[in-house]
């Protein structure tokens, strides 16, 4: 390494790091207030004094997180299973079937990317509200059931799986079903990871439906539950924050566990253009 | 056929347990103090009333109206519900609501059990609509401990407008940049602060908000100053300014503000602070004038309630708005009594008292929108202090907007 | 029945559900979505007539409306070029350090995936007025005038573009620098033989080579910035878009004519307006990414 190289790597870690202290901090800062009284909630002390866990304690004692916790998870894992399966299947058939319209009804898919959410609450409100689905996980979970950049990502995936294996496999008398099922499913299994943990967060931290679609606050999703909470307790910084955190610590984990698939899947959606 | 009897048995059972029984529902928003004096009156009044059976549900206060938008006309709504009496005028018009029977609620039984002011807040197109338990009004909040700190009496508050002036200053602290880091007097308009413009501030200065028919607004021409009276304590006195720590209730009970204005269901948000030491006084009076601003949630029977259900919501009614129910609901809720008689054993209470006093000289606003009007007062604040924007043009303009929504209401209804 | 004919019944019956999903959940509510546009449906009220295109001649005579528009397109034009720019700069940079890279990437891209309802709720904390907002505390440390930030009519936009760069800043890193390890190095290299300093070799080779996804992620952000919702519904006082509307987006506009409002057909017309101008980016991007073929 010559001296100019040493010298920009350096600066370059300064630059870096400068900006990394700036990412994070918001989340110290988050953390910190979340274990503040409310006497010291106004001072500027990044470690608290007297920390507490009395923040936490009224939270999972006295609020609806725990339900609102639940409703979350109840959203995210049905919405991932369902998009996995028909996103899978979609992709697959549009990939490995021929049949007519079957680039029309690619093309249609796609262009269902293009919809923003914002032009089709109203419409599904009314529906929601026709068919009698108010106050249920269904209202919430419906519109999210197949997603369209899965059904795009799978059909990749799906195209360069071998056509010999399949038909082997029919050769053996599988079923249609059973080949995708069995055999088509175990080979993807990496783009199902990304899929599953794009859809899982992209679900967990939704809010313009549920906030919506959720009318009375049994029925709130964390998102929504944090800006509830948050309006309610306005006087309460130090509970905000808390609830902040706790809504946050999941998704930390989680992205700690998955960061490699994240980033890859991250990657992956931008280079599809 | 086993099966088919034994349907025909638990059909006849719940046909009988109907016939029995005439069941209404009752719907109020989710405030839990009130929620279970509610459940509490009910019981009372089912033994009182055998074959009468009340069902409470409950909303939380955000989506209220919605429900009732979306269930009173797809009759499944309620035959009892509690409204906020600003949005009377809003109920009437879409037709949620039976105007009260004149047979059981008189002229003169309103007058006699309720203070004067209720009953025009009742009141739309000349006939009764609701009726409350409780009332609630504005007074001023200040924090002892400060007022030490600060060289003032603690136990001697401000009584004129002037005097609360002198002391918002005196009590204002700021850094050596000139912020300020602990409030005089909250100057929250989005909290009770446009109240006190409206009715408050504008009557002191010699004006009133809107002529006698509340269809057209006169503020700005009978009281063209109010709004600087106001806005000054913002830039010329700067001794707050709205959205300090984010709200007038959060500066307060962190000790960081030292007097505001609030009203009476606020006590409940102060009495359990133990670093608080707080006092409550009648609203500081202005060129001699007093004034305060009166707001209430009422009792009402909708288009739902016909016939036998009809009868017996009236008679729940009654019942919720006794005088036997308005004292528990000042001993358990903290809202005040809306029957003068409940409330003159509290006249002297310290801290009923001020807001007691209050009510004797109060005003309710006729609001056709309520959320409307109240951010037309927010926008002429913000306007003024953040934009610099002359008070008495953005207290003009305020007026135009008001008056638009105050057309636009009575084109709909008309 | 011949096996080609067995398998097109199968493909059909595999994509039937999905297609039923197309069709109810997304079709037919857009077209009920433009349909709405033109009438003067209340969700209260059962009167629903066809008015032509008054609700669009009602939006644009709007003040409230022709304000979250410009509001919207200053999200757009101050956010985008700013988050495009740090995330290149920034992902370059990290493409030339040796060590430690997958670290500065796990942190960057953190506020990408937390929620974005506690993130704005966290700086609406950070930027409090004095005496409770730690970026105040922080310039008054360092000798700076306090700044209103959210209460102020000027900088309470610019503060929730700042937020929202914050959060959109890892994603963009992550896709630079994909992009950037797929520049073959021998590029560079042979600049760097012909005599240009590094900055150059930045600007003449890796800029262009990586202009379609400079593209790509100029119209995802783009769009992302058009449809702001949360973060203003978050940080504003009661999600009014305050103060005097001066951060109120599109999307909150559409929100409260819709939902507080109930007036479905003028928000009906909003939505439609900003599926067109969504639309028309995203052709843009197509037309240009083709005109690029020639890298």
């Amino acid at each position: 390494m010559t001296r100019t190289d040493r010298k920009t790597s350096f600066f370059a870690y300064i630059f870096l790091t400068i900006f990394a202290i700036v990412m994070v901090f918001p989340f110290v800062w988050m953390f910190s207030s979340s274990f503040k009284t409310s006497e010291e909630i106004y001072e500027m002390t990044v470690i608290p004094e007297n920390p507490s866990l009395a923040n936490y304690e009224f939270i999972f004692n006295y609020s609806m997180f725990p339900r609102w916790f639940l409703n979350s998870m109840i959203v995210a894992v049905v919405t991932t299973i369902s998009v996995l399966f028909f996103d899978s299947l979609v992709g697959y058939t549009l990939a490995k079937y021929n049949f007519p319209g079957k680039n029309i009804i690619f093309i249609l898919i796609l262009s269902t990317l293009m919809i923003p959410t914002e032009m089709l609450v109203i419409p599904w409100y009314i529906m929601v509200r026709q068919l009698k689905w108010m106050e249920t996980y269904w209202s919430i979970m419906f519109p999210g059931m197949i997603s369209a950049f899965g059904v795009f990502l799978m059909k990749q995936f799906m195209s360069t799986i071998p056509d010999d294996l399949l038909d082997a496999a029919r050769i053996d008398g599988v079923s249609e079903f059973g080949i995708f099922m069995r055999i088509v499913m175990p080979l993807v299994k990496p783009a199902l990871a990304t899929l599953a943990i794009f859809n899982f967060i992209g679900n967990w931290n939704a809010f313009l439906w549920p906030l919506i679609v959720a009318q009375t606050p049994k029925m709130y999703t964390l998102p929504v539950g944090v800006s509830y909470f948050s309006s309610e307790n306005l006087t309460r910084w130090e509970l905000i924050m808390t609830g902040a955190a706790v809504s946050t610590i999941p998704l930390i984990i989680f992205f700690i566990i998955f960061q490699k698939q994240i980033v890859k899947g991250i990657a992956m959606s931008g280079l599809k253009g | 056929m086993k099966k088919a009897l034994l349907l025909l048995l638990v059909v006849s059972v719940i046909f009988a347990g109907f016939a029995g029984a005439v069941k209404i529902t009752f719907w109020q928003y989710y405030y839990e103090t009130k929620v279970k004096l509610v459940d509490q009156l009910i019981e009372e009044f089912e033994k009182q009333n055998p074959g009468i059976e009340v069902e409470q549900v409950t909303f939380p206060y955000e989506n209220f109206n919605e429900k009732v938008a979306v269930s009173v006309p797809a009759g499944v709504g309620p035959d009892v519900l509690t409204l906020f009496y600003g949005w009377i005028p809003l109920y009437v018009t879409s037709g949620y609501l039976v105007p009260l029977p004149a047979a059981e609620f008189s002229a003169e039984y309103l007058s006699s059990e309720f203070f004067p002011f209720v009953s025009k807040g009742i009141e739309f197109d000349g006939a009764p609509y609701a009726l409350p338990t409780a009332v609630r009004a504005l007074a001023l909040f200040w924090n002892k401990d400060l007022f030490v700190e600060a060289g003032l009496d603690p136990e001697t508050p401000p009584t004129t407008f002037a005097e609360l002036v002198d002391y918002a200053k005196k009590l204002t602290k700021y850094d050596d940049k000139g912020n300020i880091i602990q409030e005089g007097l909250t100057m929250q308009p989005s909290g009770q602060g446009h109240q006190w413009i409206r009715e408050v501030l504008v009557r002191q200065v010699g004006g009133t908000p809107y002529t006698a028919d509340n269809r057209t607004v006169l503020y700005h021409l009978t009281a063209p100053e109010a709004l600087k009276v106001y806005t000054d304590l913002i830039t010329k006195d700067k001794v707050g300014y709205p959205g300090f720590l984010n709200d007038d209730v959060t500066a307060f009970r962190s000790l960081k503000a030292a007097m505001t204005i609030d009203g009476s269901f606020r006590l409940g948000t102060f009495r359990p602070l133990t670093n608080l030491k707080w006092g409550v006084t009648e609203l500081p009076s202005m060129n001699g004038v007093k004034s305060n601003f009166a707001s209430f949630w009422a009792h009402a029977i909708t288009t739902n309630a016909t016939g036998e259900k009809l009868d017996a919501s009236i008679k729940f009614l009654k019942f919720i708005t006794s005088e036997y129910a308005q004292k528990l609901w000042l001993e358990q809720v903290g809202e005040l009594p809306a029957n003068p008689n409940v409330a003159a054993a509290y006249y002297d209470h310290p801290e009923y008292g001020p807001f007691l006093k209050g009510l004797e000289y109060a005003h309710a606003t006729f609001f056709v929108d309520e959320t409307g009007q109240r951010q037309v007062m927010m926008d002429a604040v913000d306007k003024v202090w953040i934009q610099g924007m002359d008070p008495v043009k953005a207290f003009k303009e305020a007026a135009e907007e008001d008056q638009a929504i105050i057309d636009e209401f009575w084109s709909r209804v008309e | 029945m011949k096996i080609s004919q067995k398998r097109i019944v199968t493909a059909y019956v595999f994509l039937a559900v999905p297609l039923v999903f197309y069709i109810v959940v997304r079709f037919y509510p857009m077209i009920y979505a433009f349909w709405l546009s033109f009438t003067n449906w209340k969700l209260v009220s059962p009167k629903q007539d066809f008015v032509g295109f008054s609700n669009f001649v009602k939006l644009f005579k709007d003040k409230v409306f022709m304000t979250s528009l410009w509001n919207t397109i200053k999200y757009v034009l101050f956010g985008v070029p700013l988050v495009i720019v740090i995330s290149l700069f920034l992902a370059a940079t990290l493409n030339r350090v040796k060590h430690l890279q997958w670290f500065y990437r796990l942190l960057y891209v953190m506020p990408y995936i937390t929620p974005l309802v506690a993130v704005s709720w966290v700086w609406r904390w950070i930027y409090q007025r004095p005496p409770a907002g730690i970026l105040n505390n922080l310039l008054m440390a360092f000798g700076l005038d306090a700044q209103p930030f959210l209460t102020s009519m000027n900088q309470s936009l610019p503060a929730i573009v700042v937020t929202t760069v914050w959060v959109n800043l890892g994603y963009c890193i992550i896709i630079f620098l994909a992009g950037l390890q797929t520049i073959p190095q021998e590029y560079i290299e042979a600049a760097k033989i012909d005599g240009a300093t590094s900055r150059q070799s930045f600007f003449k080779i890796t800029i262009p080579l990586l202009s379609p996804i400079t593209v790509f992620l100029v119209v995802t952000q783009s769009i992302t910035f058009l449809r702001i919702f949360t973060q203003v519904y978050n940080m504003t006082d009661q999600g009014s878009g305050g103060p005097l509307n001066a951060t109120k987006p599109l999307v909150l506009y559409i929100y409260q004519k819709a939902f507080r409002s109930f007036d479905m057909g003028l928000a009906s017309s909003a939505t439609v307006i900003l599926f067109l101008i969504i639309m028309g980016i995203t052709l843009v991007q197509l037309l240009v990414l083709n005109k690029r073929v020639q890298y």
